[in-house]
């Protein structure tokens, strides 16, 4: 019997996520913070590098340093290509249907400028309406404010439930006529919230209503499939997915692409330029304009060849079991109360203490060598939503552990106690 | 003492669970809101002054436990003072708060804000203790524009 239970110890031990291994990847992770190990749990926020992403920005800038789809000499094919063959990973880490859908923009914040600048100018008008969500990052609400202000249309607000799950039924009254655009995150920053995506496009879709899907949160902690999900636009971070920070991803059907107008001129966008007309050159790249963050973009590259090689059935196993345990940790905590509590989240956990703000908690834990953030995470509506000014919020990723979670929960023991 | 004990000294902590002067006032003749927009502390103060001289102040809004304990000291402080007296005070704080001045020589000038000193080892945490500071300065210059940190 002993022997049997043996094997069975060793098989879950190798079904397991190894934890230890992967946090070898993370060269930042090796580092104390005022003398105590670095708990990093602001993931949300921006992701650390493995080693992979850092030697691949090192290698470019020794060796292959050049600007692409131009020069006739070695460097540039090596650059052009390094950077073209990063296009066709991200598209099959999100399986696009084609690199011409892959535009490589700054972050999420642009992509969504980019569709609001672009599609928005273009196709919307005065009296149309576009919905958003309540719990949206300010990046998915300001860029429509700024439409809304330039064409007149107005926006519309899906509201939350007091568990930080989006209202379906409100979401189904707002839908009208005049509704000619929706955009959502597709995980809560500030609250970690899956929002059911595939049954708010299909939504929009009946009406042929195009879907942006923010998924600067997701794609570090969910597969995602553009075809399977159906929205027309998918926006995503480099940085947040343990690449660099400066590059990221606006996926957009093609034929959506096709018809939109570029969103900023300059060179590499154009196919042919003289005083009287200029010609603009194919997708993607009638969306880049000027020399674009090359090595980021190779960068990024080097992040998915890492991430496809983890196993992503027990990754997702570890990171729910970090979810869970910090739930279960800090509802045990009294003086603590969890803000968002939906029925299906990614590794986000927001609380507030009474009477301790966020930011004395976040100062507090930091001096134990725990980082989180602190504040309202460029989600202010959702701080309204649920009247508090600000919230702690520990994110996790993959290389984080239980024992770290452990190691926060005394930190908020101190607070307490410095508190008193 | 550590850092952390010298950010969160006794007095600090007993102005931020029990502040002073933490109302509204009604015939306030100066008023300004501050924000800090990296965190959303949020700051009102409420000022009567005659005859060049601050003769009441309160303060009201949210935020952590160093700019509620600093806004609450500075109305201690400056009750009484004229306006002249509150600019100066504002920029030898300001200085201290930042770490340009050094807090042991600052004491005689700035007398027991000197306990805020702390706050300089906390880069992130200046802009909250000088939040409601930046507000009655504009409140006292009467421009009538939120106060913000940046």
């Amino acid at each position: 019997m002993k022997a049997v239970s043996h094997l069975a110890d060793s098989c879950e031990a190798m079904n397991k996520f190894d934890v230890a291994r992967i946090r070898e990847d993370f060269p930042v992770l090796r580092q104390k913070i005022h003398g105590k190990p670095l708990i990093y749990f602001d993931n949300g926020a921006t992701s650390q590098k493995p080693q992979i992403v850092i030697d691949t920005l090192s290698r470019y800038y020794s060796a292959e340093n050049s600007n692409i789809h131009r020069g006739v000499h070695q460097l540039s094919e090596r650059a052009t290509a390094a950077y073209e063959a990063a296009r066709g990973k991200v598209r099959s880490f999100i399986n696009a249907g084609s690199d011409k859908e892959i535009i490589f923009v700054r972050g999420t914040t642009e992509a969504i400028n980019l569709v609001a600048q672009s599609y928005g100018r273009s196709f919307l008008k005065a009296g149309d309406e576009i919905i958003v969500s309540a719990m949206e990052h300010h990046s998915n609400i300001v860029p429509w404010q700024m439409l809304c202000e330039q064409v007149g249309a107005r926006l519309r607000v899906i509201p939350i439930n007091h568990d930080g799950e989006i209202v379906m039924d409100e979401y189904r009254r707002l839908l009208n006529e005049k509704t000619k655009f929706v955009s959502v995150t597709h995980v809560s920053n500030a609250l970690g919230t899956i929002v059911p995506v595939k049954e708010i496009i299909a939504l929009a879709h009946e009406r042929d209503i195009p879907v942006l899907l923010d998924g600067a949160q997701a794609v570090p902690h969910l597969k995602v499939d553009v075809q399977e999900l159906g929205c027309d636009f998918y926006a995503f971070s480099g940085h947040k997915m343990f690449g660099p920070t400066g590059v990221g991803v606006l996926f957009g059907r093609q034929e959506l692409l096709e018809k939109m107008p570029p969103y900023q001129g300059g060179g590499d966008m154009i196919s042919l330029v003289t005083f009287e007309k200029t010609h603009y050159n194919v997708l993607p790249y009638k969306f880049e304009a000027g020399t674009p963050h090359i090595a980021g973009g190779i960068g990024l590259g080097a992040a998915i060849d890492y991430l496809q090689g983890l196993d992503w059935d027990r990754l997702a196993a570890h990171e729910h079991e970090l979810l869970s345990y910090a739930t279960e940790t800090l509802s045990e905590f009294k003086p603590a109360r969890i803000i968002g509590t939906a029925k299906e989240k990614a590794g986000v956990i927001s609380f507030v203490i009474d009477h301790i703000h966020a930011h004395d908690v976040g100062t507090i834990l930091d001096q134990e060598g725990v980082a989180v953030r602190a504040g309202h995470h460029c989600a202010m509506p959702v701080m309204q939503r649920f009247g508090v000014p600000a919230t702690t919020r520990a994110s996790f990723a993959f290389y984080n552990t239980t024992e770290e979670i452990d190691v926060m929960v005394r930190g908020l023991h101190r607070v307490l106690k410095v508190f008193g | 003492m550590s850092d952390l004990e010298d950010l969160y000294q006794e007095v600090i902590l007993d102005h931020n669970k029990s502040p002073r002067n933490y109302r509204t006032m009604a015939n306030a003749n100066r008023k300004a809101e501050g924000y800090n927009p990296l965190c959303g502390d949020h700051v009102t103060v409420y000022l009567h002054v005659k005859d060049g001289v601050i003769d009441d102040i309160s303060f009201q809004g949210s935020g952590c436990a160093i700019s509620k304990a600093s806004a609450s000291m500075m109305t201690s402080e400056l009750k009484g003072k004229s306006a002249a007296a509150a600019h100066e005070l504002f920029d030898n704080v300001h200085k201290v708060l930042t770490g340009e001045a050094d807090a042991e020589n600052a004491a005689d000038k700035i007398g027991k804000l000197v306990i805020l000193s702390g706050v300089c080892k906390f880069p992130a945490r200046v802009k909250c203790a000088s939040l409601a500071w930046h507000t009655v300065n504009s409140a006292l210059q009467g421009d009538g524009e939120v106060a913000t940190t940046e």
